[in-house]
């Protein structure tokens, strides 16, 4: 039995952020959870998915975010309780639904969860989905820790419920992606039944129609919520002050962020003189409480990620009481004490302080320091990002570089969102050329691919992944048949969500919970949308590459190729090696070949290894998955496969 | 170790590898053997990278007292467990200080670039060295080729875990590590565990 299910009011468990949401979650006794996978966010649902059965719940990985959105506000409407969960840009997705969401109001208790990644430790943009709440109007908070991790998520729907509006509750990768030590609440018991009541007056919250208009109405009820929240939120216990009564420096702080400064403060050994105000409570800020933790000092550093949400509010609100509470000193992201890029940690919490209260803090001894001087670099060398042994993608993108080369009129591809964006650098021989949104590869091409009128000569290409296919480059592939746009689109399906934990997607015949589901098939949709649609295995270098010359001669409009092989990590693949490969050593003539060691230097699996004393290369066996594919990739025939027994 | 008393609180260890190594399971195992001793646990962890042969690290806080930061402060690393030995030498530059102690697997992966020949690799013997100037003790350990005599890569985690029990800074012990695995490993998977865990303490004493 799952350790999410632990019936033992008070056990303790080690979590994640993402395991202490969902149990959370599922002592407010949500019955509906969606979300679209995305690091850090994916182990919310994967965990309720988990134990889907055992409680009741419905749990699904919806087509792309926006979805998800309604599914989980369907199961509000219909008076549940439900869980809607995202990564950072999956809220620009869902947004438009969003804001009219937060218009019409909720009436099950519902919680949106948007996991943010300050850093980009896991994304290519460290976007802020805070501000998202101030937009639509709706209660933010933000744990602090693990255990509130858990607290927030079930008080969150509580709320949700008495304000009937969306709450988000948001993470962030050192939460979402931490484990800590959860103490348990107890489960619910009683079952819940939907009822979706809507025969009654227009205006009725609970029986009337669920709609943001008339907007002058919902906008004022909706403001009214706000008002509420303010009031609930101070007294909040999720705001918590620790420190002197008369601290030299106040902290106000959120999130990951409360563990740095409590760390900063302790290893400084400022408890007596730095006060630390948490928030968990973030939009709207409670104006008294703030107005009283502001009182006691004239220095604020305010420490938070990724842009200065918390501290432009704060300012507001010190700009509003000015004259009651006096003209303050701010610190923080606007004058540069806390840097605006990047995520945090301790040492940029010690040094903001170490620079405000003017005092000197060396982590170790200067010799030590200066021994480790250029370490990093000389005796550890640098490790790129890339495709692992076995991955389909290098093969694809193998063949999709050799195939512009040898057509020579300079044709570029446009990427998209997934394992295969590493095909920007040497790993996928650098062939992307654009990487944006999830789905923007296709809306890209489909745009150059009407630039033929102004000139452009150059063949356009784009890739997507089988789950951003269904996510978001439909639309676009719509668009581009429509308009008669030239482009090829090589779908790269390797049969699962892969970037993210292999979830399933519409393309799968199961689902989160593990059931039997209907699957779709992107070659028969690419077809009915009028496209030429051609399906390879990437494994097989030299059809592959025919092909993709042939569909980029073809000049008439959309083209797709599939390339279908399952991902090196999915549990089929990891089950047993294809092949057993060999290097013949006696064959493998090295730099003297003329190949320009082609197997090591460009194809660049790990599995393959440049032996500088025998100048050979060898194979590893530990790291080798036997694909297969490096044999075809060696002209001298050094490189051979058997079929595995 | 005697009793529960750490010898620094928080105590932090760093657990690194490459991506793939099996360094999120390894810190998961560790901490829960400690939760199950009664301490606060945090673990921080870097996910991304994690199967794509980038460097990965895990944070572990050990405290009797309180969650700690998911990230260890500059220079304050107590101890460094390395599945790969020169990352041994990237968390040292970093999180090292004249105190911390080493316990590294010996057993290279090579990045892309010094496969491709571009960039060098250096020699055991040179990590051993560099290791040893800039910590108060360093171990290393042959936990790969040990593993794959038991038949399976992927237990040097195991080994590793082994060996550090064997310092006894941490109250680390086989029954723990035995109802710990026995939650996420199949049964016929546990004895062969336990005997990389054994392996792992004696070949540290070595």
């Amino acid at each position: 039995m799952s350790a999410l299910l632990d019936k033992k009011e008070g056990a303790e468990h080690l979590l994640m952020g993402n395991e202490a949401i969902a149990r959370g979650a599922l002592e407010a006794g949500a019955k509906v959870a969606a979300g679209y996978p995305g690091t850090p966010s994916s182990e919310i649902i994967e965990s309720l998915a988990g134990v889907a059965k055992e409680t009741n719940m419905y749990v699904e990985w919806s087509v792309n975010e926006k979805v998800a959105m309604e599914v989980a506000a369907a199961a509000s409407f219909a008076e549940l309780r439900s869980l809607c969960v995202m990564k950072q840009n999956g809220v620009n997705v869902a947004s438009d639904f969003l804001l009219h969401l937060a218009g019409s109001g909720t009436r099950g208790g519902m919680v949106l969860v948007p996991c943010d990644d300050p850093g980009a430790l896991s994304s290519i943009n460290e976007g802020e989905s805070r501000f998202f709440a101030r937009t639509v109007e709706i209660p933010l908070l933000e744990p602090g820790d693990f255990q509130e991790a858990k607290d927030m998520t079930k008080w969150a729907f509580e709320l949700s419920e008495e304000l009937k509006q969306l709450v988000m509750l948001r993470s962030v990768t050192r939460l979402s992606h931490a484990s800590g030590n959860v103490k348990f609440g107890t489960l619910p018991t009683e079952e819940s039944t939907a009822r979706f009541r809507c025969d009654g007056f227009i205006l009725d919250p609970d029986e009337g129609v669920v709609i943001s208009a008339p907007v002058d109405y919902k906008h004022s009820q909706q403001h009214e919520k706000l008002k509420r929240a303010k009031e609930i939120f101070e007294d909040s216990p999720f705001n918590t002050y620790e420190g002197p009564d008369k601290p030299e420096l106040l902290i106000i702080t959120s999130s990951a962020c409360t563990l740095y400064s409590r760390e900063a403060i302790s290893i400084l050994g400022l408890k007596d003189r730095v006060g630390l105000l948490k928030m968990g409570t973030t939009w709207p800020l409670p104006p008294k409480l703030l107005t009283r933790y502001l009182s006691l000092t004239e220095k604020i550093l305010i420490v938070e990620e990724v842009l200065p949400f918390l501290e432009e509010n704060v300012k507001v609100i010190a700009a509003e009481t000015a004259s009651e509470i006096g003209i303050k000193k701010f610190y923080g992201k606007n004058d540069d004490t806390i840097p605006m890029v990047g995520e945090l940690n301790p040492d940029h919490v010690i040094n903001a302080i170490a620079k405000i209260l003017e005092i000197d803090y060396l982590p170790r001894p200067e010799e030590y320091s200066a021994k480790t001087q250029g370490l990093a670099f000389f005796g550890a060398p640098q490790r790129e990002l890339i495709f692992c042994p076995g991955c389909p993608h290098r093969a694809s993108f193998w063949s999709i570089h050799n195939a512009l080369e040898l057509d020579g009129r300079k044709g570029f591809v446009c990427g998209d969102i997934g394992c295969y964006t590493m095909a920007l650098l040497p790993t996928g021989f650098t062939t992307l050329k654009t990487v944006h949104a999830m789905g923007s590869g296709s809306g890209l091409a489909s745009g150059f691919g009407k630039l033929g009128q102004f000139g452009l000569d150059q063949p356009v290409l784009a890739v997507c992944g089988d789950s951003t296919f269904f996510h978001s480059a439909i639309p676009a592939l719509i668009n581009a048949r429509h308009h008669k746009s030239d482009f090829t689109l090589v779908v790269l399906d390797n049969s699962g969500t892969a970037m993210t934990g292999f979830q399933p997607h519409p393309g799968l015949k199961v689902n989160a919970m593990g059931d039997n589901v209907p699957d779709l098939d992107i070659a028969e949709l690419c077809r009915a949308m009028g496209a030429r649609v051609e399906i390879r295995d990437p494994f097989e270098l030299e059809e592959t590459r025919e092909t993709l010359n042939e569909l980029m001669e073809d000049k008439e409009g959309l083209k797709v190729l599939i390339l279908r092989q399952i991902c090196g990590l999915s549990p089929e693949k990891k089950a047993g090696k294809k092949y057993e490969m060999a290097i013949n050593e006696e064959i493998c003539l090295g730099e003297n070949c003329g190949c320009n060691r082609v197997c090591t230097r460009i194809f660049r699996c790990p599995g393959l290894v440049w032996d500088k004393e025998k100048q050979v290369t060898r194979l590893d066996e530990v790291i080798c998955t036997g694909c297969g594919v490096c044999a075809d990739i060696c002209p001298a025939g050094a490189i051979t496969r058997k079929e595995a027994v | 170790m005697a009793g529960t008393q750490l010898p620094n609180d928080p105590y932090n260890i760093i657990i690194t590898g490459v991506g793939g190594q099996g360094n999120v399971m390894a810190s998961r195992v560790l901490a829960n053997m400690l939760v199950k001793k009664g301490y606060y646990v945090t673990i921080g962890e870097t996910f991304g990278a994690s199967q794509r042969g980038g460097s990965v690290m895990s944070h572990l806080r050990i405290s009797k007292k309180d969650t700690w930061s998911p990230q260890i402060p500059k220079g304050k690393a107590h101890m460094i467990v390395a599945l790969e030995p020169t990352e041994a030498i990237r968390v040292l530059a970093d999180y090292g200080n004249p105190d911390v102690k080493v316990v590294s697997n010996t057993r290279p992966i090579h990045p892309a670039g010094v496969l491709a020949g571009d960039l060098a690799y250096p020699a055991l013997e040179e990590t051993k060295k560099t290791a040893r100037g800039i910590s108060s003790e360093a171990w290393f350990i042959d936990a790969t080729d040990e593993a794959l005599k038991l038949g399976n890569p992927i237990l040097g985690n195991i080994i590793m875990l082994g060996a550090l029990s064997g310092l006894d800074d941490l109250p680390l012990d086989k029954e723990d590590f035995r109802e710990v695995i026995a939650k996420s490993i199949p049964q016929n998977k546990i004895d062969i565990n336990l005997k990389a865990f054994d392996l792992g303490r004696e070949l540290l004493k070595q």
